[in-house]
């Protein structure tokens, strides 16, 4: 057996590789994490599209920061929050090129909350995709409008309490009653099958776009191992028991 | 009888060791080595090779898309 296993190692039976839209870099993230997955999926969709060459990101701040070092396609670097209003610019002034802005709940629903609401409401035609883990990643694992009630965060030690901090804050389910959305879903990457329906719901999004008709939003609920201070297998198990009954996964909208 | 053979192969240098295909594997075929990379990460590796029907399930769930999957049809006597 252990012969015939090094003997189908070879190209013609190859099921699963890396994409080629992925660059060599090795991606700064902390093992386990979340973003890695869905940058994968991405360069997947764009690969199978063939729009690699038609295809602009508007990277974001946080610890995707550097996605545009990962995806061999065009970028632009947005303002903390404003991935939107450079996607809308993009998506207006180059027509023919799918735009796709990617970021984080600290970037999409805190700080760029005005431009995500805007820019979904005027319907501009472009992907945006949605990591949400519950906090601040990048600068310290930081209490966001995401995180849960009672959730543990640097800046609400004692977990989050909505009496002084505030509720969370659920942005997709608002952006889908905006008239400029064309089709809004929450999925996960926690196992082989939820990866296989965000890959889906990443390619529906792109291919909504060939129609021009809106805004096509995908959230991905996310785990930030480092911030949550869990491995990242017990992350993914906290996810699915905390934030899948306040954030359930499936599609909100479809126009 | 005809049987699914899988094989997978891991970019040792680019594995982080997060375990989440050692999770993702159905048959159990993947563990983490006792040996490290030269990051310091116990990375992946087929501890089991012979339970692996190239699911590709391991690939799905990797952060760092640093695994191959192979799988053939063969014949078994
Ligand atoms: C104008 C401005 N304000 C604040 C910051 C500091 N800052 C950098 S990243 C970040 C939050 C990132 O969190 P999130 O968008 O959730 O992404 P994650 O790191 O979790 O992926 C903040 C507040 C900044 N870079 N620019």
């Amino acid at each position: 057996m252990a012969e015939i296993t090094e003997d189908i190692k070879v190209a013609e039976n190859i099921v699963h590789k890396k994409s080629s839209v992925l660059t060599d870099k090795v991606m700064h993230y902390c093992p386990g994490c979340s973003h890695g997955v869905v940058h994968k999926l991405l360069a997947e969709v764009i690969e199978e599209m063939g729009i690699q060459d038609k295809t602009i990101g508007v990277a974001p701040v946080g610890c995707s920061v550097f996605i545009y070092n990962y995806l061999a396609i065009d970028w632009q670097e947005a303002a903390h929050g404003r991935a939107p209003a450079l996607g809308t610019a993009i998506s207006r002034l180059r027509p023919d090129r799918y735009v796709v802005t990617y970021q984080g709940d600290g970037d999409l629903a805190a700080i760029g909350t005005a431009e995500t609401i805007h820019a979904c409401n005027r319907g501009e035609n472009m992907v945006m995709i949605f990591i949400n883990n519950g906090i601040y990643g990048m600068t310290g694992g930081q209490m966001a409008p995401t995180t849960l009630e009672g959730m543990k965060a640097s800046t609400c030690p004692f977990g989050r309490d909505p009496k002084t901090d505030g509720n969370p804050l659920k942005i997709t389910e608002i952006v889908a009653q905006l008239p400029g959305t064309n089709f809004v879903t929450r999925q996960a990457v926690h196992t082989a099958a939820a990866v296989r329906r965000t890959k889906k719901a990443i390619r529906k999004a792109f291919e909504k776009q060939k129609d021009k008709t809106g805004t096509s939003f995908v959230e991905v609920v996310s785990t930030c191992n480092s911030g949550w201070k869990m491995n990242p297998v017990d992350s993914n198990n906290w996810m699915e028991e905390n934030m899948f009954p306040f954030y359930p996964l499936g599609d909100i909208k479809d126009v | 009888m005809a049987k699914m053979i899988g094989a997978i192969e891991v970019d040792i240098e680019t594995c982080k060791g997060c375990s989440l295909c050692v999770e993702a594997c159905p048959t159990d075929v993947i563990a983490l080595a006792d040996e490290v990379n030269g990051k310091g990460y116990n990375y992946a590796y087929m501890a089991n090779p012979d339970a692996c029907n190239g699911c590709t399930n391991c690939a799905l769930v990797c952060p760092d898309s640093c695994i191959t999957v192979y799988r053939k049809k063969v014949e078994m006597a």
